[in-house]
This record gives structure tokens, sequence and C-alpha cells, in this order.
């Protein structure tokens, strides 16, 4: 029974995804996120320039690309931490941009971090509890009356060791979560993601430093997301990983994205291969372009003493 | 050397107004800094907020008491967001030298030689305590306990200061062990994991501030009342850093960590002082004077302060564990 579950969610995925165009920014038939002309400047540096992209709603969507391809500040802008220059983007049909992150998570859009961010003072049921949403006992008034809130406490906390349970944390219960490896702080980090509730989780890199006896075991967990209807939008370098689990890869190079499509052939896309090989740019100089460089390097060097004179 | 004197004078100060006025300062401190990891240097800004808007409600403008008590609240409320709304969008250092700038600006307003009518100038203000002391159920007298006791004005600054530092302890107990506290020890763990999990972390950071920043007005009140007169000088930074001390040594995120550091910090201070004090008039110690003492004793403090810090990190109620997983 539920093997059959675990096929048609997989299926409805790659069906929706079925004979779409590998052009950046194509429309899905059902987006849950949709991404218009997002920028993102540092300075002179452009970090992100996303003209278009739509994120398919119950699939799992790997962003990948080299180093320095803007990948994390995408992550970041659309989560709320950090502020797009220009353009907008909707969750759900509603607008998110200049929305606080703590509204964003609110909404059903949870991520994690690339740097695990375990709670390392707090107990991993602590950890759990603190994601679930609308705690009467978060006001600070009510929490002076245990009695308003321990019922609601209680639920929590069942909900909290029912995922806790499914991410063989169980047995770390009580322990602080400083106290837990890499892997095990990718998990709890995960947990506590689904204690708010998300509809869209984003997980940045889950499986950096992670070893790879519980890889395996986070990606089910990954799986899993999809076939409780979430729909997952994650960054990662692993391509076995990518392979392995995504439905549809949006590719980012330089800041835009360049290549989207289906996991098994996208990685021989020639635009993709130019961005990770950098067919156009890593040649080496040739003797002329050397000289050329070091005669403007010159000229310019005597433009400046001669300003100053 | 009398040790009987030693061992009274250390005691009367280990449950005396000073260890009533830190305990306080601190327990707000440990709300602030213990639990929410905000760094406040400024915690002497909310102690003369609540002396100086008792004193001043009273004293310049004629004011009942319960209004001077309302006004040094509200003045710690408004201090806290006038400190908190610039700069606990930013990273936790810059907390840290905004709230000992305000701190210090707090002090050279109130000492100004324009506002010397309203806050007194250098001399400060006096006649705001009579409300007080006529509340006073001891009747005149010496109260204590063979050789330690206190006047019976001293006895009502401690009644009332004890009850005040065990309804905060109470009070910090009860929200601390709540989803509330839990938030505010997820703050000080890592604000952007509370941020992902839909929690305002701003409008935690700032009732955390309010907070703590209202039980130091609270010791602000003891302060001025115990001395029936404030004085601008009183509250220079110093109070602050003892204030941290108290903290560290009786371990910051503990309900009982402040005020069993505030009895300790000034039941060692004063016996330490009051050692050397009696060893230099009977000729034990030859090469210092009696003036030299207290220099030499903030000195031990300093050290004393720096041991800690070196061979008990968590201080007295502290968790050796959880200190451990910084390192980390």
């Amino acid at each position: 029974m539920h093997a059959d579950a675990v096929t048609t969610r997989k299926a409805a995925a790659l069906a929706a995804f079925e004979g779409l165009p590998t052009e950046p920014g194509t429309p899905k038939p059902d987006p849950i996120l949709v991404i218009d002309k997002v920028v993102r400047r540092f300075g002179g540096l452009t970090a992100v320039d996303v003209e278009h992209l739509e994120i398919q709603r119950g699939a799992i969507t790997a962003l990948i690309g080299p180093n320095g391809a803007g990948k994390t500040t995408f992550f970041n802008q659309l989560t709320g931490f950090d502020s797009a220059d220009e353009g907008s983007w909707t969750f759900n049909g509603k607008q998110l941009k200049g929305v606080p992150a703590h509204r964003v998570a609110r909404q059903g859009m949870v991520r994690t971090f690339q740097l695990t961010k375990a709670l390392s003072r707090l107990t991993v049921m602590e950890n759990m509890r603190l994601g679930a949403q609308s705690q009467r006992g978060e006001n600070f008034f009510r929490a002076l009356i245990p009695g308003i809130w321990r019922g609601q406490e209680n639920e929590i906390t069942e909900r909290a060791e029912e995922l806790l349970e499914r991410f063989k944390l169980a047995a770390k219960r009580d322990d602080f979560a400083g106290s837990l490896s890499g892997g095990q702080r990718k998990l709890l980090e995960m947990a506590r993601a689904l204690m708010v509730g998300p509809e869209l989780v984003m997980l940045d890199e889950p499986m950096a430093g992670v070893n790879p006896a519980l890889t395996q075991s986070l990606l089910g967990h990954v799986k899993d997301l999809r076939e409780e209807g979430m729909t997952v939008l994650f960054v990662e370098h692993d391509m076995d990983m990518v392979r392995d689990i995504s439905d549809w890869v949006v590719v980012m190079a330089q800041g835009a994205v360049i290549a989207e499509g289906p996991p098994d052939t996208i990685m021989s896309d020639p635009r993709v291969v130019d961005a990770y090989l950098g067919a156009h740019h890593d040649a080496p100089l040739s003797a002329e372009e050397t000289e050329e460089q070091l005669q403007d390097a010159e000229a310019e060097l005597e433009s400046e003493i001669e300003e100053k004179a | 050397m009398d040790w009987n004197l030693i061992f009274t004078r250390a005691i009367e100060a280990g449950i005396g107004t000073e260890a009533v006025i830190y305990a306080l300062a601190a327990i707000g401190l440990n709300i602030h800094f213990g639990y929410t990891g905000l760094l406040n240097f400024g915690q002497a800004g909310f102690l003369a907020v609540g002396a100086y808007g008792l004193a001043t409600m009273i004293a310049t403008f004629g004011m009942p008491f319960w209004v001077g008590i309302a006004t040094g609240l509200l003045g710690a409320v408004v201090f806290a967001l006038l400190l908190g709304i610039p700069t606990l969008r930013l990273r936790a250092d810059y907390l840290a030298i905004v709230t000992i700038a305000a701190a210090e600006i707090v002090r050279l307003v109130v000492r100004s030689v324009a506002l010397r009518d309203t806050f007194g100038g250098t001399d400060g203000l006096e006649a705001f305590s009579d409300d007080f002391y006529a509340m006073n159920p001891y009747s005149p007298g010496e109260y204590g306990i063979g050789p330690i006791g206190f006047d019976h004005r001293t006895m009502w600054v401690l009644t009332v200061g004890w009850v005040l530092v065990a309804l905060a302890c109470v009070l910090v107990y009860l929200v601390m062990n709540s989803p509330w506290g839990r938030v505010l020890k997820a703050i000080r763990e890592d604000e952007d994991a509370v941020r992902s999990l839909g929690k305002n972390v701003f409008a935690y950071k700032m009732q955390a501030l309010v907070f703590g920043g209202v039980v130091g007005a609270l010791g602000g009140f003891l302060f001025a009342l115990s001395r029936a007169a404030t004085q601008p000088d009183l509250f220079s930074t110093e109070i602050t850093f003892f204030a941290y001390t108290v903290l560290i040594l009786g371990g910051a995120a503990r309900v009982l960590g402040p005020v069993v550091g505030a009895a300790i910090f000034w039941l060692l201070l004063i016996l330490v002082k009051t050692g050397m004090e009696e060893a230099v008039n009977n000729h034990v110690i030859t090469f210092i004077n009696v003036n030299q003492v207290g220099s030499i004793n903030y000195m031990l403090v300093g050290v004393g302060l720096i041991l800690l810090l070196i061979y008990r990190p968590q201080g007295i109620f502290g968790d050796k564990r959880e200190i451990a997983l910084d390192a980390r």
C-alpha cells in the first residue's frame, strides 16, 4: 500500500515535468513558488540575477551550480534572510518581497542552513518544540500561567516524539543538541523544520559534512517529504544525490539560471558543461593577450601618475 | 585582629543593601545576557533611570511616592525601547557599545548644570524617601541575631528588597520554563535558526530588554531609597561591571545564580577589605596604609574574576557540560 503511494507521488511529479522544455524559466503546470526578475547586488558585483523561475508543487527540485553561482544568496532572498534589490516572488500566489524571514516561515516556507544551526545549549526535545507554531505560551503574560499552555505543550511534545522516532533521534531526546554529531544535527534541523508544518521545505546543502553512512538515511527522509505532499527545493553539490532524488534540476551560474531539466539529461546540456568547466573563460591566455594586458596596465598607471602630477 | 568584627561585617554585607541592589541588577542582566544573549553593558543606566524617575517625581515635582515608582518603571521601559529599536536588529557587539554609551548619557544628563533644577546636578536629589520610611512597620531600634544586626530603616529596605528579589526570581523561573523562555534561549544560541522557525526575534529581544531593564530599575529604587539620596556618579559603569561579576560568579542562565552571586560577592569583598584594614591597624601588614586598602581590594576583585573565568567559567550553579558545548 505504502509502496504504491510512493510510486504515485514520484510518478505524478515526473508526469508534471514530462516534455517540458529545458529553457531557463520554463512555466510549470502547478507552481508553488514563482520568481520574477530577482536581483541582488553587492557593490559592483551582481550576485543574483534571475529572470524567471517556477518551482513545481509536490516535487523535489534541485538547485545546482558551480561555487559562487549565487545559490545560497538566492535562497536567502527567497526566505527573507537577505533583501532583494529588485524583483518579486510569490509563494502560493502571495507576494513575498520585503516580507521578514519569520513571516515567510509562518506562511509555510521553511528553510534549513548550509552550516547547521542546532541550538547547542537546548536539548533535542526543546529544539523540536521550538518549531511548533502559534504556541500560547510564547506570549510573556500567558507564559506566567502554565495552565494556559501546558495542554498545548503536551500535544507538541507528542508530535515531536513521533518525528524524533522517525528521524532516529528519540534516544537523544534529552541530550544537548550541541553534543550531536554533524549528521545528527542535519537530521535534527530537518525534523525541527517539519515541526513548523511547512508546505515548501528549502534545504541548503543537506548533505554537506554528513558521514556517508547517514547519507542514505537523509536521502530517504528527503524523499519522504515529497511522499507526504510537501514540496522540496534544495541546493546541493553532490551530483549523485541530485540524480538520485530530484525530479527536476535548476542550474545557476554567475547569478543567473542558465538551464533547467530532468536530472538524467541536464548534466550533458552544453550550457551546464560550460558553466562547470568554464569552456570560454578558463582557457589559458595566449602570448599576445598577455602582452596586451601588460600594456593596458602600464598605460593606466602612467595616466594615474600624470593626474597626480 | 578582631575576627569577630571582620566576619560580622562580611555577613552583614552578604545580606545587606548592596547585595540586594546587585542581586536585582544582576537578575536583570541575567535576563539580558544569560538567557537571551544580549550584551547589555548599560545596566547602570537602568538603575539610574529607576532611581531618578522616583527621586525626581517626588523631590522636584512633589508627586506622591507611587507616582515616582510608576515613573521609574515606565522610564525603564522607555529607555529599553529607545536602546532596542536602533540596535536589536544589529549584531550583539553593537548593542554592547550602544548600551554602555547610553548609560553614560543618562548619568551625564542627570548631572548636567543645565538641568540642575530638575535633577540636582552633581549633588543629586534627596528628601524623596519620607513616604517610603513612613510605611516602615519596624519600630525604631536595632534588629539582629547576635552581633549581626541592622537598624530599623535598613531592616525595612532589606525586607522590601529581598521580597522583590524573591518575586523577580519567581517571575524569571516561570517565564524561563515556558515556551516564551525557550524562544529567548534559542535566540541566544542562534537568531537565524529561530527566525527560520517563524518567531519574531526582534520582538522577543525587545521584551527581554524591557523585562531585564525593569528588574534593574527596581534595584535603582532600592539604591536611592536605602541612601535617602541619589547622586549621578553612583551610576557609573562600575555598577554594570560588578553586576556582570556577580552574574558570572553565580552562574549565568540560572534563576538563583545572580542572587547567590551577589551575596557571595559582597561577603568576600567586605571580608577581604575589613580583614586588610584590621591587619594594617594591628600592624600585621606593614607595607601599606589603611587608605590603600580600598584600591587593593578592587585589584583583588579583578584577579578574582580572572581566576573565576579560568577555573570555573560556569559559575557556582552552572553546568560545565553546557560551557564545554561552546568550544565545538
